[in-house]
């Protein structure tokens, strides 16, 4: 730290509202597809119907001729057959890797594949001459079934591969010397009476992020550089993979991530349609844009999680773990994203949670079938593995005949334990888990809902109650460049920021980190007002445009508080020692005679001072400056964080499970995070609720489901049931804190807590209502009909299987399915 | 997306509309309000040559009564519906089904003529219009003909509405003083039925004398629980009656299979919900 | 091409549009009131939502063509004489938006039933916003903005300088 005085805290820790707000919500937004500069093109991707399948012609001849089409392209058309997209986590030296390409060349590997483009003057157009276009496909069988496909013999998705398995990727405590032998642990429980070996499979359902924005890019080549707008959340990473992907050299690009509706991972990639623009926009030599209707996004915009995990646990009877052993399939779909490959790595240090285990060993194979690709979602490996520890941790409080807060609370690293080296090797800075917990239980009234759930229990209520518990910890603040070094990440994890005094007194400053929605703006504007002393309103912070903000690694995984932010706060002190230099100068003391606070700079012991927007004004000057030094205040930093930071939190939902019909209602969600201290209380509540609603989406709610062809049933928001308002409570949450000790802020990240931890609160909490009953799983979501199924088994009825992949002639679009769309009622009225 | 292009004709008269509806030929597509045809369009799973737009004719928007039946035109849109009073006092099953049509919006623009002519098996409105044996005026080249619920659905998204012509009205008879429900179940608010039931009693002195039962989504039409309503004539309504009458709500369906519930859940569903709107409705 | 006469935000056009032009892409492209949104086909994530003849509607489920005659009022023409509408300034004041991609069309969805219930429960808020999607908040800080504005908007209470209570959408 430096040598200011008492540092204000003015505006840290203040429920300020945004000021992003005013223009979003008065429509005077920017969103990439709201760009459209003169002259235009558009364009329609022709898609493959088909999972997979052989193209054995395309016919472009009727769709060139109709009106307004510019051109229409395949891969060989625009030189573009030997194009990949990047994959930018080789997670084994081995991994293999196929050409993602930016139109199927020769075969289709999942349905919604880039066939061909249509270029034309307007998108009506492209899409009515994409319609045009004829392609014949030899079928074959699609690879649907990731633990299938891994296996030897299968069908192989990319028979140049050799293997569907991409690759296996292994921790293991006993060779990293961090911890025990698994197999040991194994042997010595399943050889002791007074030791106990509990073994689960749990299914990661795959997901689609289903940001409300669609995917859209224009690029302009009217330039000397080469403009992109993006909806993406990683400009700094599109513009070097473009230069990577396409050759463009960096410096003839320019990536403007305008505002950017929603991503939470999906909008990490590098895209197959913004090559492809990049591509026409300098064939054509005239501006492209893209914008992808929902249902594409649906079919293309990758996917997410989708793992089977098998999990033994190994124990004492006294409750005392003993081990863990991971066994995980991820389903990378037909090819491997930018960070695909590591999503389910990154969960291979967080199975150990919050809990002391002494040997751990995780397993994941990386297997590709013919679907779409998944890779980051809100969260990102470690929803996952914390799904995979808070279940276990039920199931083995249940063979224990334990209360399951009791049996985590035996496990957890006590707060006097911190720091804590994990079995993985990680070290927790601080934490907690008692005082989240305690207030948490107050909060849901633990004991009440208890005894209500045993009333309701002995009355045998139609409407059975449950208890959910996720006592989670997760990793996050990507991240320390050297880690992902180790793991072999295409890139560092730094951020980068700048900060510009102007003339007038006004603060500009620049950050790598790319917002879509999270409130940077204001909570970087109250950071650097507290630091520089300058009015919050006077604080401009400038990002998403790789010419404002040049440098940066974006948005992900809950870092650009606790990277981004850091960088800023380095940025600031930087500026406020250089102010140091020229007010000692201005004011003829001694540098150390100044005391800096609010933005001041006093000499001690008397009423002499400058303010540094004096200051900033008097540099601008130049007349009077001290020798030796430029005449500038402006100052730039790149923070890499040395840890990760790891918020934690305690959270409990009370389930209802109507026994009758299946339907499973949250009655109430209470959460208690400890994220450090808190730059903007109401920034992190919103965080909070929204990562909850995803979470608890998971469990309840969303699956993408894929028929037996390979064709994705739910492609609309129809069939995709994301929850409404209706459908969702209102939460309890609050947080408390222990203040990280890796960085200056004292902050830890909060945008995929929410996520995190609830799904596995809400599945523990449907187990807990019926688990009486018989039932002792339940796949996601947690659906009516599964549970009632689940129920029936239970009582030993015989019931038909759960299908997933029937397409319904009712319900709306009935319709979705061409075959269904009503052909015999051609006079057709619709509501 | 935006839709195929297509030739567009807004008739003022439901003459006029049937003249633009035979000179269209069979590939012409009519536009009540659109909530289910436009998602349809701009999907480009139906790809009209011409669609006739009855939003110009405000005859049809019209709801009234005489001594038996409330009449409502077929572009009345479920926001008038659901609050007229007329139908509140004397069809106020049609009110509650309608209430659960979609969201707001949708129900500002979408009609309850096009929903009952769009005839989706998971739509809301089929089974109540059955139960309570609505009449469905249909208009064409030769003139206006009176089609019985029973007789109008005959398909998947298939009428009794024969080709050129038109749904001008739908006609309820008065079941004043009823008790009703719509008892609706789906996965989220914004998904339609996986199963629903409609109930319509006529209680006095505690007795059931009339019952009207109607499933949504229960086969590829609404299907009228007859069964249903013949073990509730004569009992008092109570918990008991309506769990036992609920055993027959499967008699006579056919329930479709697809990702949010198998046939065999589809006839738990019924059986549940059809005891809960009888108790519901009874009050 | 067709002709459509509609007052959008005040202003009347008449514009010759293609029948299959969608209410959202005439509003879009043709007058440039990139407000208002669009997330999907299936007219389901209300992000398009606007005001017609009075009415919440969904931009991308209405043609161009049949608002011929009508009035419109989108996102950008809600706030009145620089003044914010009260759903707007609550909005803001209870952080009821993160992304706001679907924040026009969840505020002229709130600002429509808040003129048909000008009081309502957490409830009714929640299924009276049901036909909007938001995948940011979880929706808690909008049903409560929704809420706040409604206290604000009664009768008596105090408005934002200028700002007249009356809700431009909404009731029957």
């Amino acid at each position: 730290m430096t040598t200011t005085a008492e540092p204000t805290t003015a505006e840290i820790g203040k429920a300020r509202v945004r000021k992003e707000d005013e223009r979003l919500i008065t429509g005077r937004s920017r969103y990439t597809d709201s760009i459209t500069p003169p002259g235009t093109l558009h364009i329609a991707v022709v898609r493959s119907t088909l999972a997979r399948a052989t193209i054995t012609s395309i016919d472009k001849s009727e769709a060139e001729k109709a009106p307004g089409v510019f051109g229409v392209f395949t891969a060989a058309d625009l030189g573009a057959e030997e194009v990949g997209l990047p994959c930018a986590w080789p997670i084994t030296p081995d991994q293999k890797a196929p050409q993602r390409p930016v139109l199927a060349v020769g075969r289709v590997n999942f349905s919604g594949e880039g066939v061909a483009v249509v270029v034309a003057r307007s998108a009506a157009a492209a899409r009515d001459a994409a319609e045009l276009v004829e392609v014949d496909y030899e079928p074959l069988d699609p690879v649907l079934d990731m633990e299938a496909a891994a296996q030897d013999g299968a069908d192989l998705v990319h028979p140049d591969l050799g293997s569907n398995v991409s690759a296996t990727w292994i921790f293991d405590s006993a060779a990293a010397g961090t911890g025990g032998d698994i197999g040991e642990a194994i042997k010595t429980a399943e050889a002791d009476d007074d030791q106990i070996v509990v073994r689960r499979r749990f299914r990661q359902q795959r997901l689609i992020p289903a940001f409300m924005e669609p995917r859209s890019c224009v690029v302009d080549p009217t330039g000397e550089q080469l403009t992109i707008w993006a909806a993406t959340q990683v400009p700094h990473i599109l513009r070097t993979m473009t230069t990577v992907t396409l050759g463009v050299p960096e410096s003839k690009l320019r990536v403007i991530a305008p505002d950017v509706g929603g991503g939470f991972g999906g909008k990490i990639g590098v895209l197959p349609e913004e090559m492809l623009c990049v591509l026409l926009a300098q064939k054509l030599r005239k501006p492209v844009k893209w914008t992808e209707t929902r249902s594409e996004c649906m079919l293309t915009a990758h996917h997410a999680r989708d793992q089977i995990q098998d999990l033994t646990i190994t124990a004492k009877r006294d409750g005392t773990i003993t081990g863990l052993d991971v066994h995980l399939y991820a389903d990378m779909g037909a090819y491997l994203g930018l960070v695909g490959p590591g999503v389910p790595i990154l969960g291979a240090f967080m199975f150990n949670a919050i809990y002391k285990i002494p040997a751990l060993k995780f397993t994941c194979s990386n297997v590709f079938t013919n679907k779409t690709l998944t890779d980051a979602y809100r969260g990102a490996g470690r929803p996952e593995a914390t799904f995979g520890i808070e279940r276990i941790m039920d199931e083995l409080a249940v063979e224990l005949g334990r209360d399951p807060m009791e049996l985590r609370e035996q496990n957890w690293i006590a707060h006097e334990e911190f720091p804590f080296t994990t079995v993985v090797g990680l070290t927790y800075d601080t934490g907690n888990y008692e005082q989240a917990t305690q207030r948490a239980m107050e909060l849901f009234d633990y004991a009440g809902l208890r005894r209500e759930q045993e009333e309701r229990r002995k009355n045998n209520d139609p409407v059975q109650l449950g208890i959910g518990i996720s006592t989670f910890t997760e990793m996050c603040g990507l991240a320390p460049s050297r880690v992902l070094g180790s793991l072999d990440y295409g890139a560092g994890g730094w951020e980068a920021a700048s900060i510009r005094m102007l003339a007038t007194g006004k603060v500009e400053v620049t950050t790598g980190a790319s917002a879509h929605g999270q409130g940077h703006e204001t909570a970087f504007s109250q950071i650097v007002a507290d630091k520089l002393g300058v009015p919050f309103e006077d604080v401009e912070i400038l990002h998403g445009d790789t010419q404002v903000a040049p440098k940066g690694l974006d948005t992900y995984g809950s870092r650009s508080l606790v990277v981004g932010g850091i960088a800023i706060v380095n940025a600031a002190e930087k500026v406020v020692e250089k102010a140091r230099k020229i007010a000692a100068h201005l004011l003829e003391a001694s540098e150390d005679d100044l005391e800096f606070a609010n933005g001041q700079f006093t000499v001690k012991g008397t009423d002499k001072g400058k303010a540094i927007q004096e200051i900033a004004f008097a540099a601008f000057m130049a007349h009077d400056y001290p020798e030796g030094m430029e005449p500038s205040l402006d100052s730039d930093a790149v923070f890499d964080p040395e840890n990760f930071s790891f918020p934690h939190g305690t959270h409990l939902a009370a389930m209802e499970v109507d026994t009758e019909t299946g339907r499973v209602t949250l009655r109430n969600y209470v959460c208690v995070d400890d994220i450090g201290n808190v730059i903007n209380p109401l920034i992190v509540e919103g965080q909070v609720h929204g990562g909850l609603a995803q979470g608890i989406a998971q469990a309840l709610f969303e699956e993408a489901n894929y028929d037996d062809q390979g064709t994705l049933v739910n492609a609309t928001f129809v069939d995709y049931t994301l929850p409404s308002a209706a459908d969702l409570p209102s939460f309890t949450t609050e947080t408390v804190s222990t203040p990280s000790t890796t960085n200056p802020l004292g902050v830890k990240g909060v945008g995929e807590a929410g996520t995190i931890a609830s799904t596995p609160a809400i599945v523990n909490g449907v187990l807990d209502a019926i688990r009486h009953l018989g039932v002792s799983e339940i796949e996601m979501p947690t659906t009516s009909q599964r549970v009632w199924r689940a129920l029936q088994v239970a009582k030993g009825h015989s019931v038909q299987q759960t299908p997933s992949d029937t397409h319904s002639p009712g319900g709306g679009l009935g319709s979705v399915n061409p075959n269904s769309a009503d052909p015999n009622n051609p006079k057709g009225e619709t509501q | 997306m935006i839709p195929a292009k297509f030739d567009y004709v807004r008739p003022s008269s439901v003459e006029e509309a049937v003249q633009a509806l035979q000179s269209a030929g069979e590939d012409a597509k009519i536009l009540a309000g659109g909530q289910s045809l436009l998602p349809v369009l701009r999907l480009r799973l139906a790809a009209p040559s011409t669609v006739i737009d009855l939003g110009g004719i405000p005859e049809l928007k019209r709801i009234g009564e005489d001594d038996q039946y409330v009449m409502v035109g077929a572009t009345a849109t479920h926001h008038e519906v659901m609050r007229n009073d007329l139908i509140k006092q004397h069809v106020e099953l049609i009110a509650q089904a309608t209430e659960t049509v979609a969201d707001p919006q949708v129900r500002h623009r979408g009609t309850l003529g096009g929903a009952l002519a769009h005839a989706d098996p998971a739509g809301d409105l089929g089974a109540a219009a059955l139960a309570l044996d609505a009449e469905f005026v249909i208009l064409g080249a030769g003139g206006t003909r009176l089609v019985p619920a029973a007789e109008f659905f005959q398909d998947y998204f298939t009428t009794a509405i024969g080709e050129g012509e038109i749904l001008t009205m739908v006609r309820f008879p008065k079941y004043t003083g009823w008790k009703t429900h719509y008892e609706k179940f789906n996965r989220v608010a914004q998904a339609w039925s996986m199963v629903a039931v409609a109930v319509a009693l006529k209680v006095d002195g505690g007795t059931i004398s009339q019952a009207r039962v109607g499933l949504t989504n229960m086969g590829n039409v609404p299907i009228r629980a007859t069964g249903v309503e013949q073990a509730l004539v004569g009992q008092a309504a109570g918990p008991d009656v309506a769990k036992a009458a609920a055993e027959h709500a499967t008699e006579g369906t056919s329930a479709p299979s697809d990702a949010d519930a198998a046939a065999d859940y589809r006839e738990h569903l019924a059986k549940v919900l059809t005891g809960r709107a009888v108790l519901a409705a009874a009050g | 091409m067709t002709e459509v006469r509609v007052t959008v935000d005040g202003v009347n056009y008449a514009d010759d549009v293609e029948p299959r032009m969608l209410l959202a892409q005439y509003l879009r492209e043709t007058l440039g009131t990139t407000g208002t949104l669009i997330g999907c086909d299936t007219s389901n994530c209300g992000a398009c939502t606007v005001s017609l003849n009075g009415q919440s509607v969904k931009s991308c489920s209405v043609l161009a063509v049949q608002a011929d005659g009508g009035e419109v009022t989108t996102i950008e023409g809600l706030a009145r004489d620089g003044n914010l509408h009260p759903v707007q300034e609550a909005f803001r004041e209870c952080h009821g938006l993160q992304c706001g991609y679907c924040t026009p069309g969840m505020i002229m969805a709130a600002v429509d039933l808040l003129g048909d219930n000008p009081d309502p429960t957490e409830q009714e808020v929640r299924e009276g916003i049901e036909g909007n999607l938001c995948r940011c908040t979880g929706y808690q800080n909008i049903v409560r903005a929704v809420q706040s504005a409604a206290k604000n908007m009664k009768p008596g209470a105090q408005a934002p300088a200028g700002q007249t209570a009356t809700p431009v959408a909404g009731g029957n």
